[in-house]
């Protein structure tokens, strides 16, 4: 399952980051790592981008870029 | 160290405060400017502090310090190149594990790290307690904690600061990122090399460049190859061996893998000093957060607050404009009384007071919107409104955050322009500045009105709202059009935070603002002198003119004849003899000063153009007036009012009377107004462009695009009207 098919309040770990060079690093950079939790806060009132909450901090990204990280919903 | 200020740089992820700390460091003595070549701006203050000179510089915000961007590789580089003496991290402490990436990557560099821990009071509330005692152990770094936005803390970080740079201690080399055992073996082995082959070229500290060749980074591969000579055939080979001997290992790129483990030590870190309570505090700002993106009313509230910036920059910049007004007319009343009559006076009143008194008026609505987009800026607002407006600028090929400075342009190009600043990448930055001119600015409005209200009565309102969606729509055609061939390439990510909502502090938004309108003056002061002293001496000269009739004669001839029927009438309809002998004097002054535009350098330009601009349908007077318009769109307007003579009072009625009885039909004039929406800027605008590009090539690319846009879609417009039979 990857990330832009996540609802509104749902929870996920992240499974793997996949992607581009650039896109791919900045990901990680900003704490996009395996392993980590996310916690998907909203979409965007035109359903793009999308809002996710990691490390305690807000970060927006498109849903195409959300599309090419891999999670694991948590229940 | 005498004669040398000490140098300090700021480093820091965006929202970190960094903003706010230089601010209240240097205050108002500072500088701004662009890093030389690239348009990433550039700020630096001097201070003393304690009798020693501190030269601050504000390196750009990044999230880390791979070259992957401009501004990592300017701040990369500034470290690096210019060795500041004290590199000051700030770090966001209700953030800290992403603050601490830059950290260690700051670490890693040879230099001296003074660590900030900002808004310690945000994590307070946040719940987040932070051991600073146990941080600077394990790290073996001095850290201060600092609440930026109450100035708390501005004194300690100055001295710490100072005394780092002042001690002769070695930047410590233990207490710093250790990789896992794989990875350490690569770097060592990397590192024992370069230290063996050519540790007297490399550029670099060993250590870090193993690390950075391995992490294959094409700044420092370059620099090293530059360095070494032919030496580097055999470094390279080496690289390749270990980072594929890494990839087999991990079945990752070494580049990956060492971010995570960065992240891997952070975690580390953080859980020996970071105390989390389990007290929560309401979140304030995602609550605010949850209206203001809402997905019903989020829109209409951003559509709300833009109705007021606009609205609140011109009702209230119309009375400072009117105060200004008043002053430019007093100040060219003044010299006109001073002055004795002749060509100097004439050039003072009507060339130059008359010229920059015309962008002047522009002033205080440029500060109002640098105001607003300074308050959009600091409260957080400004990257919820790239949230929510991504999906439609992305349609252009944009970033959402284009979209202010699109929006701006409707009231002004110039502050429009600038405010592309806010764009991290410069691909968009760069569109965005091609694109935002043809957003129609309020000079262009009064010309509109002009030939509007003259052509289409009833219908004008329609009309002018159609100019300015045929602009929007070529802004998007040429969105889309660059960015499949001029600035190709994949889109930066859009990857952006979105950080807590802020009270912005009133001492930032005045510097913002201030900084910003310094520009406007300064530059555009200038540029519009020279400019101004230009139309007039074009259409002042030549002097003598050899005019068709005596008209001084002439006027005597009318004077004298009036004077002598008033006297005859003795007295009975002496009034209105009186107004018919002014009405008479007035007309012949029309028609002097109509032969004296048509017999000017300028009149003789305009016939000289006419051709290029005859198939438009435009004649020689709107193509002198079109080419004063390159100074203030605004001009062309009074142009037109010389060139068809026409006199002072009521003065709009008699040019709209004047175009009515002119060659002009409804079909040119829209095809005039099109033109003035789409060609070349004022020059206020060209000349920020050249300076938001930082490159000549670009604002003359813009220049020459947008012109022979213009032309084109006028003449389609003209031609195609005409076939239809329309005009």
């Amino acid at each position: 399952m990857n990330l832009s098919q996540l609802r509104e309040g749902q929870r996920a770990t992240i499974l793997r980051v996949g992607g581009n060079g650039a896109l791919r690093r900045r990901l990680l950079e900003m704490g996009l790592l395996k392993g980590t939790d996310l916690y998907v806060e909203k979409y965007a009132p035109l359903k793009d981008p999308m809002e996710l909450i990691v490390k305690g901090y807000h970060v927006s990204l498109r849903v195409q870029e959300a599309s090419q990280i891999s999670v694991e919903p948590i229940e | 160290m005498p004669g040398r200020p000490i140098s300090i740089a700021l480093a820091g992820n965006p929202n970190s405060g960094k903003t706010t700390i230089f601010n209240n460091l240097t205050g108002t003595r500072q500088k701004v400017g662009n890093w030389p070549g690239v348009t990433v701006e550039k700020k630096e203050g001097k201070i003393r502090y304690q009798g020693v000179e501190l030269l601050i510089t504000d390196l750009p915000g990044t999230y880390s310090l791979t070259p992957f961007s401009i501004e990592e590789i300017v701040a990369r580089n500034f470290i690096l190149d210019e060795h500041p003496d004290v590199v000051v991290d700030i770090i966001d402490s209700s953030n800290l594990e992403r603050s601490l990436y830059l950290a260690t990557q700051l670490r890693e560099l040879d230099c001296k790290v003074l660590f900030v821990l900002n808004m310690t009071d945000l994590a307070r509330n946040r719940g987040i307690k932070i051991d600073t005692e146990k941080l600077s152990e394990l790290l073996d770094v001095s850290v201060v904690a600092t609440v930026g936005n109450k100035n708390q803390g501005m004194d300690q970080l100055l001295e710490t600061a100072v005394r780092l740079a002042e001690s002769n201690t070695d930047v410590a080399q233990k207490r710093r990122v250790r990789y896992s055992k794989d990875i350490e073996a690569a770097i060592v082995e990397l590192q024992r090399h370069l230290e063996a082959q050519c540790a007297d070229t490399l550029p670099y500290n060993p250590r870090w460049t193993a690390i950075k060749l391995l992490e294959d980074d094409n700044v420092v591969k370059e620099r090293t190859a530059a360095g070494v000579g032919e030496r580097g055939a055999d470094i390279f080979e080496q690289v390749d061996r270990l980072r594929e001997r890494l990839m087999d290992r991990y079945a990752e790129e070494p580049e990956i893998v060492m971010t995570d483990e960065r992240y891997g030590f952070i975690a580390g870190i953080i859980k020996e000093i970071q105390i989390l309570s389990t007290r929560r505090r309401v979140d304030v700002s995602r609550n605010i957060d949850l209206v203001l993106t809402n997905r019903f009313v989020g829109f209409p509230i951003f559509l709300f607050f833009i109705w007021a910036m606009f609205q609140l920059t011109f009702t209230l910049g119309d009375y400072p404009m009117q105060w200004i007004e008043a002053g430019v007319g007093m100040v060219s009343a003044l010299l006109d009384t001073l002055l004795p009559q002749g060509i100097f006076k004439n050039l003072l009143v009507d060339g130059i007071v008359a010229g920059v008194g015309s962008v002047i008026v522009f002033l205080p609505n440029i500060v109002l919107l640098f105001f607003f987009i300074a308050l959009f800026e600091d409260t957080g607002y400004m990257s919820r409104c790239a949230f929510l407006m991504d999906k439609i600028m992305h349609l252009i090929g944009l970033h959402g955050k284009s979209f202010i400075p699109m929006l701006m342009g409707f009231g002004c190009n110039v502050p429009a322009i600038m405010a592309a600043r806010t764009l991290e990448s410069e691909k968009d930055r760069l569109l965005t500045i091609l694109i935002t001119p043809f957003m129609s600015c309020a000079a262009r409005l009064p010309v509109y009105i002009v030939l509007a209200g003259t052509f289409f009565g009833a219908k004008a309102g329609t009309v002018i709202f159609s100019i300015y969606l045929l602009g929007i729509a070529l802004s998007i055609l040429t969105g889309r059009l660059f960015r499949s061939t001029l600035l190709r390439g994949a889109d930066a990510p859009f990857v952006m935070e979105l950080p807590p909502y802020r009270v912005p502090m009133f001492k930032s938004l005045m510097i913002h603002m201030w900084d910003r309108s310094k520009m406007f003056l300064k530059k555009m002061g200038g540029v519009i002198l020279i400019g101004s002293v230009v139309v007039w001496t074009l259409s002042a000269f030549p002097r003598d003119i050899d005019y068709s009739i005596d008209y001084e004669q002439k006027r005597q001839q009318i004077a004298a004849d009036y004077d002598r029927r008033m006297a005859e009438a003795q007295g009975t309809g002496s009034e209105a003899l009186k107004e018919e002998k002014e009405s008479s004097l007035g007309q012949l002054e029309r028609r002097q000063r109509f032969e004296r535009a048509e017999k000017s350098y300028m009149g003789k330009i305009g016939k000289a153009i006419g051709p290029i601009f005859s198939p438009l349908g435009i004649d020689w007077r709107s193509s002198v007036a079109l080419i004063t318009g390159f100074f203030a769109k605004e001009i062309v307007v009074s142009t037109l009012g010389v060139l068809y003579a026409v006199g002072d009072e009521n003065e709009s009625e008699a040019l709209q009377q004047a175009l009515q009885d002119s060659d002009m039909t409804p079909l040119s004039a829209y095809a005039m107004m099109a033109f003035v929406l789409l060609y070349v800027p004022c020059i206020a605008t060209v000349t920020t462009i050249r300076h938001e590009t930082g490159s000549s090539g670009w604002m003359l690319f813009s220049v020459a695009y947008s012109t022979a846009l213009a032309w084109t879609v006028a003449f389609a417009i003209y031609q195609g009207g005409r076939l239809f039979g329309l005009g």
